[in-house]
């Protein structure tokens, strides 16, 4: 009896921690994100729109330091498109021949071209703050995909009265400490989207953040499918082994 | 060995080895006829899966090494680059990383079926020593292993455990900046926690071979705690207890795979994926989870000790701490001798049986408050955790076989096994 009530509160008890993780921003708007789960998948069209999003918005003061151009190529894009995406971007390179530094289009095995060159520059340009590279924000923040996505549709909102807002910061709930350097940064139509999708802030929230899970975690799917048939075969394997247990020790009763 | 006996393999190239070298009589003796009491539970497969974490730690490990820059500039982009361009590197590296949670539940598990059955006691004290040893060297590497992809608890981790030392009176601040290298955890610091945690694998490795080595001196222990009499009461190693640690195994490996391919980051904290930042400290510095009973038990001890009518702090705090957190694995050390008890299992002490699961309890309560910031109520609940952690080493272990009434213990394992069926 005793046993188990503590089996079943140890049980509950690890059950908790991903709740007790996220006590700090419990009031996180959940989404369901459809590269969630066992079988989750990106959608295409989806991470497209986002790296529209990233490039005329995000782009502007975040760099997406760990990912190449050729990597775009997961999102649906072709070689030709890869390769004009990455010629779009100007990349200082060199020394040459001559000892020179020079401007060149990008190829698609360039990192993305970072928006300052050093992190002095990005705080000079943003008021002392220093914009975070977004390669790996989904993973590196409690919540995750929501913290996101609730951060990018949390602007706009009146502070409470108790709550003084410094000069330079903006009010966001969902921010520890609920005041951010970033102002606002996507509004309805910040961008056209090219498929037609109406562009509501909602929209661009939700398509840059899955966008940005990609970014974090771009081998999601082929773990997905992996797992799926690692965990059939372990499961089969299991049930041949039992019976062999079985009729081995048989022998003995 | 016995010398001169003919091997007898059907095999001509096996015996011919076998007679210059018997290394396939040895194999026969210790895992093909070793008689093994018959009675076990599947708790006694856990040593097994111990061992085939400890080697999956060491393949995974040597493939990531490959490719892993141990450099304050590089780990951290060196630690991406095999999650995104080596092939299956992203695997390999959730495969190491979640091994080290797997491989720590599946120890605690082996140690606490230890306490359980008393499989400490007169004639395998040494065995469980060695255990002891194990468990230390895991921590150890462990530790170290956190330290590499250079994120932000990589980074604070490293600099709060070793920062532990300085308490050490007199030599303190010297012993700390000996470890790291430097004046504060560096580039020296990750290099050589790199060295270290290539090397420690190899030395559990052997200091498991010494483990197994003593068990198959003393023989297992059992459910019943009883020797095994006769013939009647143990079954060949091979094939019943292959059979059996092969199904528990693969019930722990689909454990380990729903993790690995579902889970992979869910032990983890997030923060490890901002790149260290000595200028930048997390609100919270947390250890990975199999270090938080005992880091509960570090920050239990909160008080100065002065020497009586003076200024002087004889104890500070944090030496206070960090002699608790070592005294905790003592007491583990000690065990054998702290408990009086002439009866092994707790199957037939019914008083200690209820003790045991308190203290499992206890443990649990001790990793919650460990991941918990140093405030009220949470540090009161920690020192009482703490309290009961040792009182059941010191008090309830010594004095509770005097006055337990113990059960009436069968005359062999054989007649136990019948009753039960």
């Amino acid at each position: 009896m005793l046993r188990s009530l503590l089996l079943s509160a140890a049980l509950l008890s690890l059950l908790a921690v991903p709740a007790l993780a996220n006590e700090e921003n419990e009031h996180l708007k959940t989404q369901a994100w459809p590269h969630q789960g066992a079988f989750g998948t990106y959608d295409r069209a989806s991470l497209q729109r986002g790296f529209q999003v990233y490039k005329q918005v995000c782009a502007t003061c975040h760099s997406l330091k760990l990912l190449s151009y050729r990597d775009l190529s997961d999102l649906g894009f072709n070689e030709a498109e890869v390769k004009a995406l990455a010629a779009s971007a100007t990349v200082h390179d060199g020394p040459n021949d001559n000892g020179d530094m020079f401007d060149r289009p990008g190829r698609p095995s360039d990192f993305f071209v970072k928006p300052f060159p050093n992190d002095q520059a990005a705080r000079a340009a943003n008021g002392g703050a220093l914009p975070p590279d977004l390669s790996l924000i989904v993973k590196a923040r409690k919540g995750h995909e929501d913290y996101i996505y609730s951060i990018l549709t949390g602007f706009g909102q009146t502070p409470p009265a108790d709550e003084k807002i410094a000069a330079g910061m903006n009010y966001n709930p969902y921010f520890p400490g609920h005041q951010i350097a970033m102002p606002r940064p996507l509004n309805d139509d910040s961008v056209t989207y090219a498929d037609g999708t109406k562009a509501t802030t909602d929209q661009e929230a939700r398509d840059v953040v899955q966008f940005l899970a990609w970014a974090a975690e771009p081998k999601l799917e082929a773990r997905n499918q992996m797992g799926f048939k690692v965990v059939l075969f372990l499961v089969v394997f299991a049930a041949v082994l039992y019976g062999v247990k079985r009729k081995v020790w048989s022998k003995l009763h | 060995m016995s010398h001169g006996s003919p091997s007898s393999f059907k095999n001509p190239v096996i015996n011919w080895i076998d007679t210059r070298l018997p290394i396939f009589t040895m194999l026969q003796k210790e895992y093909g006829t070793f008689p093994t009491p018959k009675n076990f539970n599947y708790l006694w497969s856990f040593g097994g899966i111990a061992m085939v974490m400890l080697t999956t730690m060491i393949l995974t490990g040597i493939f990531l090494a490959m490719y892993y820059t141990p450099s304050t500039g590089h780990a951290f982009d060196s630690v991406e680059r095999i999650m995104r361009d080596v092939n299956y590197g992203w695997l390999i590296r959730y495969i190491h990383m979640n091994g080290a949670s797997l491989f720590f539940i599946a120890v605690y598990v082996h140690i606490f079926r230890g306490v359980y059955y008393g499989s400490y006691k007169a004639p395998r004290e040494l065995l469980w020593i060695l255990g002891v040893v194990i468990l230390l060297l895991m921590m150890a590497t462990a530790f170290m292993g956190y330290v590499l992809p250079w994120g932000q608890m990589s980074f604070w981790g490293a600099t709060v455990i070793t920062n532990l030392f300085s308490a050490i009176p007199v030599v303190g601040d010297k012993i700390v900046t000996w470890l790291w290298g430097g004046f504060s955890v560096d580039n020296p610091t990750l290099n050589r926690f790199f060295a270290l945690h290539y090397l420690l694998p190899f030395v559990i490795f052997a200091v498991v071979f010494l483990h197994v080595a003593a068990l198959h001196v003393s023989g297992s222990n059992n459910p019943t705690g009883i020797e095994p009499q006769t013939d009647k009461d143990t079954v060949p190693f091979h094939p019943y207890y292959t059979a059996k640690d092969c199904f528990a195994l693969v019930l722990f490996l689909i454990f380990y795979a729903l993790i690995v391919f579902y889970a992979p980051n869910a032990l983890g904290d997030p923060d490890n994926y901002i790149p260290a930042n000595p200028m930048v400290t997390p609100a919270h510095i947390v250890p990975e989870w199999y270090f938080l009973p005992f880091y509960a038990i570090l920050r239990s001890f909160v008080w100065d000790i002065h020497i009586p009518f003076t200024s002087v702090v004889l104890i500070s705090s944090k030496l206070g701490g960090v002699l608790l957190m070592f005294g905790s694995i003592v007491m583990l050390l000690l065990l054998p001798w702290l408990d009086r008890s002439k009866v092994r299992s707790a199957v037939f002490r019914p008083i200690y049986k209820k003790v045991f699961w308190l203290f499992v309890l206890d443990c649990l309560i001790l990793g919650y408050i460990g991941g918990k910031p140093p405030e009220a109520p949470y540090v009161m609940i920690g020192q009482f955790a703490t309290a009961f952690y040792f009182a059941f080493f010191l008090i309830l272990s010594p004095l509770l076989p005097k006055y337990e009434k113990i059960l009436p213990l069968p005359k062999s394992i054989s007649e136990a096994v019948l009753k039960k069926s």
